[in-house]
């Protein structure tokens, strides 16, 4: 069933996808195709992306997760293809263009990639600082503590310099940061890699609540079992260039493509519980 | 009695008298980018004393965390000023998004308060001291150990690395020749032609080859190519050194019981004091060639004349005063640069760090040590 939407989707005029985008849609990604000189690593990859979901975008080292989502937020080139977001079409814009779509999601970088020289506070005030005419400071200030308590951090970290806090609490400080402007969706590249089970547990239950209470539609790299099982309406799994598979982790279980089937039928899997469901 | 109304998505407040009280309805996009002009307009509100209100939603076109916000803090200071104040017609998603603005409603402080000035100022001060005195043991700690590291090779001389020394000479000394080269080249060039432009005042223009000569060889032909090895293989000491401490590529060695003295330092060492008098002696004669161009060009003095000129000007010590300083420049070099590599720690914003201090401190010793120089060969004589 999935592989025949896959099918539907490549089939569908640049005009339908972005129509899609303005209904139930909110990125349509068409024939993309990315390549850095060698041979092209996604190729005529298609993928729909629905308001409100968390789709978690999995798949073996090197076959272009991160390409995927880089060239999505416009920080790669793509040699062909589309990206429909908003009912525009993202990669033919101009700067200033993709500035304004820009605002309208944030990013989440895998080790949180807060500025340095920045309190995790003041982390939180450059986006509104930025892209918010005359923000009163006592404002911004509330606006911070509120997103810093949030994404759970306590408010002693507010202070403090990036250096100074854990892994896990940069992430979330990231996170903070990316939903400071209140975004649509939020991209979320590989949240829980590097945390102890405890806290990717947690950061789990982030995510989940964020999207409940915030209304996001949320994209996050993974390869964590747990993730995908637990905060994932959708999966989509790359290989060969581009979307091999995209459903719910039933379909996955049901799939005989051997990378598919190795995955969520491995012992790891079945520690996370997924061959039982 | 509207208050303040707009159209289409701008957000507006409206205040009104009922019987029993008063309502507030809030419309259009309460949203984080019309939030500045809302939250001064939430400021002028004004209510009879302890009067019951009423906050209806219903004309909310959109609202995100920001409008929540700003709705919640103005029921939070009229609550807390008496009021009796309840939500009304909000959606079930606009009330999640206020319950998420009430449970999380904390501030915190953005930066650390600054201490007073003149606090802050001593402890800056015992800062620099207590750096600068570990910096002094540090450091003097590993010229100690560099010195036990060579002195070990004369009863273990395998253990010295041949073939690093030789890649590093090429790195260090070869490569920098075209760089030294025409540096040394344009600086003869141009002291002859000042000197010349001046010497000429008297009918003295010859003199313009003995400036050169004593010009290049005691000093410039050493203190440029100083100064460009400390630029370009001093920061790549560090840079190296450092990145491969950040990769944790130092402990693994150790754990591998290899010493990074012997894989890294010593070769680089080894290779700045070796090349670096060689480099000089280079510089020196393209300094000359520079000279000699204009000489020839503008003073009409021909090539073997300047040849001439320059054997008979050498008083013995000239060359000598710059070459013996070189083998020292560039241990000093090689000795700043690993030691700075060696101590970065932390980020990678540590290695930029030490990268410019590595380069920074050695120009500034060579510079200090050179004047010394100076001093010293003037009161002996030579």
């Amino acid at each position: 069933m999935a592989a025949e939407d896959l099918e539907r989707l490549a089939q569908q005029s640049p005009e339908d996808a972005r129509q899609s985008t303005l209904k139930d849609v909110a990125i349509a990604i068409r024939g993309l195709e990315v390549g850095f000189g060698g041979p092209p690593i996604i190729k005529g990859l298609d993928l729909n992306i629905y308001r409100g979901e968390v789709i978690g975008i999995v798949g073996g080292s090197g076959t272009g997760k991160s390409v995927l989502m880089r060239t999505v937020i416009g920080l790669n080139k793509a040699q062909a293809g589309s990206v429909w977001a908003f009912g525009e079409d993202f990669l033919t814009l101009s700067f200033f263009e993709q500035r304004r779509i820009e605002k309208r999601w944030g990013v989440l970088f895998q080790q949180g990639a807060l500025f340095s020289a920045l309190t995790v506070a003041q982390n939180v005030q450059v986006p509104m600082r930025e892209h918010i005419r005359n923000m009163q400071q006592e404002l911004m200030d509330e606006i911070a503590s509120m997103k810093l308590s949030m994404v759970g951090l306590p408010p002693d970290a507010a202070p403090k310099l990036p250096s100074e806090l854990s892994g896990g609490m940069k992430k979330r400080a990231g996170i903070a940061r990316a939903i400071a402007l209140d975004p649509e969706i939020l991209f979320l590249d590989e949240p829980t890699a590097g945390l102890d089970p405890i806290g990717a547990a947690a950061f789990d239950d982030l995510i989940a609540h964020l999207r409940k209470t915030l209304g996001l539609t949320v994209v996050m790299i993974t390869h964590d079992l747990d993730s995908l099982v637990t905060v994932c309406d959708r999966i989509a799994v790359l290989a060969d260039q581009r979307v091999k598979l995209v459903g719910t982790i039933d379909d996955m279980l049901e799939s005989d493509h051997p990378w598919i089937r190795e995955y969520f039928h491995g012992p790891r899997s079945r520690a996370a519980g997924v061959g039982k469901r | 009695m509207g208050q303040r109304a707009a159209i289409g998505n701008e957000p507006w407040i409206m205040q009104n008298r009922t019987d029993g009280g008063a309502t507030l309805q809030a419309g259009g996009a309460w949203i984080v980018t019309n939030s500045p002009p809302l939250f001064e307009s939430l400021k002028t509100l004004s209510f009879r004393k302890d009067e019951p209100i009423t906050v209806e939603l219903d004309r909310l076109e959109r609202l995100d965390t920001a409008g929540a916000w700003l709705l919640y803090r103005t029921v939070r200071d009229l609550r807390a000023a008496g009021h009796d104040v309840e939500y009304k017609g909000g959606t079930e998603a606009q009330m999640s998004l206020i319950d998420q603005a009430t449970t999380n409603d904390a501030l915190c402080l953005i930066e650390e308060r600054e201490p007073n000035v003149v606090v802050r100022m001593l402890e800056d001060v015992g800062a620099v001291v207590m750096r600068v005195g570990g910096q002094a043991t540090a450091s003097l700690a590993f010229v100690g150990l560099l010195m036990e590291t060579l002195w070990r090779y004369t009863k273990y001389p395998r253990r010295f690395r041949l073939t690093a020394t030789v890649k590093q000479m090429e790195l260090v000394g070869l490569n920098a020749m075209p760089i030294v080269g025409l540096i040394s080249f344009l600086i003869g060039v141009v002291i002859a032609y000042q000197g010349a432009y001046q010497l000429r005042l008297f009918g003295a223009e010859i003199f313009t080859v003995n400036l050169v000569v004593t010009a290049v060889l005691r000093e410039f032909g050493i203190l440029l190519s100083a100064i460009i090895i400390a630029g370009r293989s001093g920061s790549a000491f560090t840079a190296e050194i450092g990145s491969m401490k950040m990769n944790e590529e130092i402990d693994a060695m150790d754990t591998l019981a290899i010493s990074p003295m012997d894989t890294l330092v010593v070769p680089r060492f080894i290779a700045l004091v070796i090349m670096m008098p060689l480099l000089t002696f280079y510089a020196d004669i393209m300094g000359l060639l520079g000279g000699a161009l204009i000489g020839w060009l503008s003073l009409g003095i021909e090539p073997m004349q300047f040849l001439e000129r320059t054997h008979d000007v050498i008083l013995g010590w000239d060359l000598g005063v710059g070459l013996i300083k070189a083998p020292i420049f560039g241990a000093l070099i090689a000795l700043i640069g690993c030691y700075e590599g060696l101590a970065c720690k932390g980020s990678a914003e540590s290695v930029g760090h030490h990268t410019t201090k590595s380069v920074v401190e050695s120009i500034f010793m060579i510079i200090v040590l050179d004047a010394f120089f100076a001093i010293f060969f003037t009161t002996i004589g030579v």
